[in-house]
């Protein structure tokens, strides 16, 4: 029978939320194939985990090593080629994550396997596999069929996917195989985390945010939305290009790379909607944006939408609240 | 210490109106502006970053169509020392992987302590093509990168986790390093400064020059061959708030206090 791989994904002993959105995607691939659902799980004590697994997969691989103990792709590398080459799974599942990036490109080489990366959609047509990817910063999808393989491999983005338990328990057997890894691994060895520097303000306590995005242009402009936050009884917000221009801290960044929020109001100034940014403010009670382009994507995370260049719209909004507040003083 | 910098010219598609082609599976290009890839641009800055503090050469390379040789002008005025663009009609279709494999024909031939790329590329957004070139030249990789730190046959990195979350790895050299935007920030580049770089020479590689054969690049040499492109279906629309300017403030503010936000 066929079986279909998903390389469970863990940091600091806790299986991260990616793992268990691949096997909900992959649960639905077995049925339909009639394929076999196997979890890999690599790393050092990870036995909680793989017990924790056996509910969602009909077996579970568990190789445990000291190399295996914190994330090392190459490690990685070497253990996934060897089950790879010796199960052949029709497919091995991996998550569009740090992690995942790094390791997939370099497997799929490896191994001589055709890969789709930041995969939305997945399925089989035949023996072969198409997949759903986004473009141009998700205004196009496009549907692509991979290179015809006994053996594919894919990365899925984070959040695409709804993770869901099997209705009923699948009972998995535990396979512990020993690890391959004869050698130390030489080419690169992790030294240690580093947590993001301490920040002065905890947007995620907010509960009014102004998001702001490069439709800003200039740091200059900044003082203008500073003063609608605070009109809003607010704070800053922003996407990460302006992180990476330095103009607001790391602290304010909103996205996968930033921090996930949920305020009772979130307004997106020049943010076009990039996947990394949505999955971070998506579940916010009312979003309201602003952006000159129609067909930017931010409009259908959005409750309400104004094709606007921002400064604009911004200077009236402002005002107009301020009268009210003092109205109501 | 000689870099070796991959850098590809995108369209900048943030603000632009995207039409699909006739054929379905490309965008048209016409009217777009083309610019170098926002992640090879801080791959590139930091090239010459290290090439300041440590010597040594930078040398940009891309596969791409002729205009490309605007984002390697661009490369050049920066402090790019070489140029290299690998052209030829067959290289058209080629995904990442078939990229990956042309960039590596040529980058074995060369020396090198660093091979600096972008993260990924804003068009595709694969993020492979880094990853299999070290795959391919056998040399050390690291992906999601936000700091170098380069030392004696070695460098420590700060890799890009989730949610801000960083991890720090020791990396033998030669190697790969895939960049990540906020890196560095990117110095601006004067009008002079591209028209002096258009004395440099750019070098043009075609498919006879790589030693690969037809079947190893374009279509039939990459893992994935696009079927169609289509618009994302909508999910949820936004209900869009109309008027001048004014008016639509006004609207807002009664959306707000009927919220209780204000
Ligand atoms: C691994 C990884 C992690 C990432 N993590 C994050 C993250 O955590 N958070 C994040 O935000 N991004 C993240 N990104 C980047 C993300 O992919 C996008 O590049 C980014 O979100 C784009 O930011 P933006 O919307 O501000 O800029 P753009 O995409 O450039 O959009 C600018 C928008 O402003 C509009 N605009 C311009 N001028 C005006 C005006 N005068 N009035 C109104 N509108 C205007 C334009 O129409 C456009 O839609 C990540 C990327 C990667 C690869």
């Amino acid at each position: 029978m066929a079986e279909i791989f998903v390389l469970a994904e863990h940091r600091q002993g806790q299986l991260r939320d990616i793992t268990f959105e691949m096997l909900t995607k992959a649960r639905e691939l077995a049925e339909k194939t009639n394929a076999e659902l196997t979890t890999v799980l690599l790393g050092k004590n990870v036995k909680e985990s793989a017990k924790n697994l056996t509910e969602y997969a009909k077996k579970v691989i568990v190789v445990e090593d000291e190399k295996l103990g914190s994330f090392n792709s190459d490690a990685y590398l070497k253990v996934l080629s060897t089950l790879i080459k010796e199960h052949k799974p029709a497919l091995t599942i991996i998550g569009h994550t740090s992690y995942g990036v790094e390791l997939a490109p370099r497997l799929a080489a490896a191994i001589g396997i055709p890969l789709a990366t930041d995969c939305i959609d997945v399925a089989f047509e035949g023996d072969a596999l198409a997949v759903t990817r986004q473009m141009y910063g998700g205004k196009v999808n496009a549907k692509a069929i991979l290179r015809k393989s006994e053996s594919y491999m894919v990365t899925l983005r984070q959040a695409a996917f709804q993770a869901q338990k099997p209705t009923a328990p699948m009972n998995g057997q535990i396979l512990e195989v020993p690890s391959p890894l004869t050698e130390e691994i030489t080419t690169k060895r992790f030294i240690e985390y580093v947590l993001p520097p301490p920040g002065g303000v905890d947007i995620t306590a907010a509960e009014v945010l102004v998001g702001i995005g490069r439709g800003i242009k200039d740091q200059a402009n900044l003082p203008l939305v500073e003063e609608l936050a605070k009109s809003l009884g607010g704070v800053l917000a922003c996407s990460r290009p302006i992180v990476d221009k330095g103009w607001l801290p790391s602290d304010r960044q909103v996205g996968t790379s930033g921090k996930t929020v949920k305020p009772k109001l979130y307004v997106a100034l020049g943010i076009s909607g990039a996947f990394q940014h949505v999955l971070g403010m998506k579940n916010s009670d009312l979003i309201i944006a602003v952006n000159k382009d129609p067909k930017a994507p931010i409009f259908s995370f959005s409750d309400y939408g104004v094709v606007e260049d921002l400064f604009k719209v911004v200077p009236p909004l402002k005002n107009k609240i301020n009268e009210l507040k003092s109205q109501k003083a | 210490m000689d870099v070796i910098v991959c850098v590809k010219q995108v369209p900048e598609t943030a603000e632009a109106e995207l039409k699909i082609d006739a054929s379905g599976k490309k965008i048209e290009k016409t009217g777009l502006v083309f610019d170098i890839n926002e992640w090879d641009d801080y791959a590139l800055e930091e090239a010459v970053r290290i090439k300041e503090k440590f010597g040594g050469t930078v040398t940009a390379i891309t596969v791409g169509p002729e205009d490309s040789d605007s984002t390697l002008r661009k490369c050049l005025a920066r402090g790019a020392d070489k140029a290299i663009r690998l052209t030829d009609p067959k290289f058209e279709g080629s995904d990442a992987f078939a990229t990956a494999k042309i960039l590596h024909s040529v980058i074995k031939t060369m020396h090198f302590d660093l091979i600096l790329t972008g993260a990924q590329a804003g068009d595709d957004g694969s993020a492979v093509v880094g990853p299999v070139l070290a795959e391919l030249l056998g040399v050390p990789h690291a992906a999601m990168v936000k700091k170098i730190e380069l030392g004696e046959g070695k460098a420590v990195v700060n890799r890009e986790l989730e949610g801000g979350l960083e991890e720090r790895l020791e990396v033998k050299l030669p190697a790969l390093f895939a960049v990540q935007t906020g890196i560095n920030e990117p110095r601006y580049v004067s009008i002079m400064g591209i028209r002096k770089a258009m004395q440099k020479e750019i070098k043009v590689m075609r498919l006879s020059d790589t030693g690969l054969n037809e079947s190893e690049v374009g279509e039939s040499g990459s893992w994935l061959k696009i079927e169609k492109l289509y618009v994302p279906p909508v999910e949820k629309q936004a209900e869009f708030l109309q008027g001048s300017p004014d008016e639509i403030a006004t609207k807002i503010v009664e959306i707000l206090k009927s919220r209780g936000l204000i």
